[in-house]
C-alpha cells in the first residue's frame, strides 16, 4: 500500500476556453450592433437636422404639449380613481343586480377602443346639442379637452376598478374575519384593514395603468387637443420635417421610462416590510 | 326612426355596406397582425432567455422601445418613416417620384411591433413556468434541441400562455382602431365619414362603439372555448 508523501504543487488556473462563435452569439452581436448603429444614427440625424429656428419656434410648443398630456392624464387618473372605488365595490357586491351593472360598466369600457369612446363623446354628443344646452352642459362638452377628460376618466375608472377588485379579492378572507372579531364594522374593516393591503397588491397594475394612459392619451391629438402628439402633428404638417416625430418619440420614451423606474423604486420602498 | 334605418341600410342610400367593409378591414388587419406578432414575440422571448448576453440585451431594447412609445406614434413613425426612408433610398439610387406606403401594410407592421413586444413578455413568463426537467427529459431521450422545443415545450407553452395572449388579442382589436388615423378604411374611418356626411354623429359613432363591443364579445367567447379546449387534459378539481 502506497501513501502519497508529496502534494501536487499549486497550479495556475487553466486558461479560459476560447468562446466559440455559436449562432446565438453571432446573431446576438449583430443585433446589438444594429441597435448601437440605430442609436448613433438617431443622434447623428437629430444633430444634422438641428435647426435653431425650428427649435425656438416649436420647442416651447412641445413643452406646453407635454404639460397638456401630463395634466390630462394626471387629472383623469385622479377622477378615475374616485369613480373606480364604487365600481369595484359593486363588482364584489353580493347583490346580483349591482354586481351585473358594475360588470357591464367595466366590460363596455374595457371592450371598446378608447378612441371610439372619445369620438362618441366629442363628435357624437354634438347631435344632442339642444338638449345639452337646455341643461347647461354644452359649455362643458363643447371643449375637446373636457371631452377627452370625460372619456379618459370613465375609461380609466373601468380599468382601475378591475385592478382594485383583483386586489381586494387577493386579500385573504381571514382579514375580514379578524377585523370583524376585533369589533370593526365592515366599512372600518374595508378602510383600515383590507384597502391598505389591497393597494400594495394593486401598486404594480396601477403603475402600468398610468403608463397605458400616458401612451393612450396620444389619441386626443385626433380631436384637436394640442397635447404632445398634437403639437408634433402640427409641427410635422407645417415643416414636413420628420424630426418632429423623432422628438415626440424621445419625449414619450423618457416619460414612460422615468415613470417605470420611479414606480419600481416606490414599490421597493413600500413593500420593504414584505422582503425576506 | 325610418330615417335611421335608411341610413344604416345596404345600398346607395345607406351606409351599411361601407361599414360592413370597415368591419372586414378591421378584422382582417387584426388577423394579419396576429401571426406576425406571435412569431416575432416568440423569437424575442427565446432570445430573452438565451445564455448570450448580447441576444438578451438586444431583445430587451426591442421591448423597452416598443412598450415605451404610444401605439399611435409607432404607427406614424412606421407610416411616415417608411415612406420618407424609401423615398430617400430611391433618390440615392437615382429614382425619383413620390412613394405611397400601403396603409394596411404599415398598420400590420406597427401593430405587430407593439403586439410582439407585449407577447414576448407573455411567452417569457410561460417559458419560466415550464420546469427544466422537461428539457432534460427530452435531451435524455436523444431528441435534438429543435425537436424538444417543438414536441415537448411548445405544446405546454401554448396552454400556459393562452390567457395572456387572449388579453393581447383583445388589446390588438382595440388598437386597430388607430389605423383610421392614417386613412385605412376600418370601422372607425367609415363611420366617421358617414357621420360627417349625414351629420348623424351619435348614430354612427355609437354604431362603431357597438361593433367593437360585438367584436370583443365574440373574441371573449372564442377565447373561453379555446382555453377550455386547452385545459381538456387537466384534471377537474
Amino acid at each position: 500500500m502506497s501513501v502519497a508523501d508529496t502534494l501536487i504543487k499549486a497550479q495556475p488556473a487553466p486558461p479560459d476556453r476560447a468562446k466559440r462563435w455559436t449562432t446565438a452569439r453571432i446573431s446576438g452581436t449583430i443585433l446589438v450592433m444594429f441597435w448601437v448603429a440605430a442609436a448613433i444614427g438617431l443622434v447623428l440625424y437629430l444633430y444634422s437636422a438641428w435647426d435653431i429656428a425650428k427649435i425656438e419656434r416649436y420647442g416651447p410648443k412641445f413643452l406646453s404639449g407635454l404639460w397638456t398630456t401630463l395634466s390630462l392624464v394626471g387629472v383623469s387618473i385622479a377622477i378615475g380613481a374616485v369613480i373606480s372605488l364604487p365600481v369595484a365595490l359593486g363588482r364584489v357586491s353580493k347583490n346580483p343586480v349591482i354586481s351585473r351593472i358594475a360588470f357591464a360598466y367595466v366590460y363596455v369600457f374595457r371592450g371598446t377602443p378608447l378612441i371610439a369612446q372619445l369620438f362618441l363623446i366629442y363628435y357624437g354628443l354634438g347631435s344632442f346639442r339642444p338638449q345639452l344646452e337646455a341643461v347647461g352642459l354644452w359649455l362643458f362638452f363643447r371643449d375637446a379637452w373636457n371631452c377627452a377628460l370625460f372619456a379618459f376618466s370613465l375609461n380609466t375608472s373601468a380599468y382601475q376598478a378591475e385592478i382594485l377588485r383583483g386586489a381586494i379579492d387577493s386579500v385573504p378572507r381571514g382579514q375580514w374575519e379578524g377585523a370583524a372579531a376585533l369589533g370593526l364594522n365592515r366599512l372600518q374593516a374595508f378602510w383600515k384593514v383590507i384597502l391598505p393591503q389591497a393597494l400594495i397588491v394593486a401598486l404594480r397594475p396601477y403603475g402600468n395603468e398610468i403608463i397605458l394612459m400616458i401612451k393612450g392619451s396620444a389619441i386626443v391629438a385626433l380631436v384637436t387637443v394640442f397635447d404632445l402628439m398634437g403639437e408634433t402633428r402640427r409641427a410635422f404638417s407645417r415643416t414636413y420635417d420628420f424630426q418632429a416625430y423623432i422628438w415626440a418619440a424621445v419625449f414619450y420614451f423618457c416619460i414612460v421610462e422615468a415613470l417605470r423606474n420611479v414606480w419600481n423604486l416606490l414599490e421597493a420602498r413600500l413593500t420593504r416590510h414584505l422582503k425576506r | 326612426m325610418d330615417n335611421y334605418l335608411t341610413l344604416l341600410s345596404f345600398g346607395d342610400q345607406g351606409w351599411g355596406d361601407e361599414i360592413a367593409w370597415g368591419v372586414l378591414i378591421t378584422v382582417s388587419l387584426a388577423l394579419a397582425t396576429l401571426p406576425v406578432g406571435l412569431f416575432i414575440g416568440f423569437m424575442i422571448a427565446v432570445a430573452k432567455q438565451s445564455e448570450e448576453w448580447t441576444l438578451r440585451t438586444a431583445a430587451d431594447i426591442y421591448t423597452t422601445i416598443f412598450r415605451g412609445l404610444p401605439e399611435l406614434l409607432t404607427l406614424f413613425l412606421v407610416y411616415f418613416g417608411l415612406q420618407i426612408g424609401i423615398q430617400q433610398l430611391l433618390k440615392a439610387v437615382g429614382l425619383g417620384g413620390a412613394i405611397e406606403i400601403n396603409t394596411f401594410f404599415a398598420g400590420v407592421i406597427a401593430l405587430a411591433l407593439v403586439f410582439s413586444s407585449y407577447a414576448s413578455e407573455v411567452f417569457l413568463s410561460a417559458f419560466r413556468a415550464i420546469p427544466k426537467g422537461q428539457y432534460e427529459g427530452g435531451y435524455a431521450l436523444g431528441l435534438r434541441r429543435g425537436r424538444v422545443m417543438r414536441s415537448i415545450i411548445v405544446p405546454q407553452l401554448i396552454r400556459i400562455a393562452l390567457p395572456g395572449l387572449g388579453n393581447l388579442w383583445m388589446i390588438l382589436i382595440k388598437d386597430t382602431a388607430l389605423v383610421s388615423a392614417i386613412g385605412l378604411t376600418d370601422i372607425l374611418r367609415q363611420t366617421g365619414v358617414a357621420a360627417r356626411v349625414t351629420k348623424e354623429a351619435f348614430l354612427f359613432f355609437g354604431l362603431a362603439f357597438l361593433l367593437y363591443l360585438v367584436l370583443a364579445l365574440i373574441s371573449s367567447i372564442g377565447l373561453n372555448r379555446l382555453e377550455a379546449y386547452g385545459k381538456r387534459g387537466e384534471q377537474v378539481r
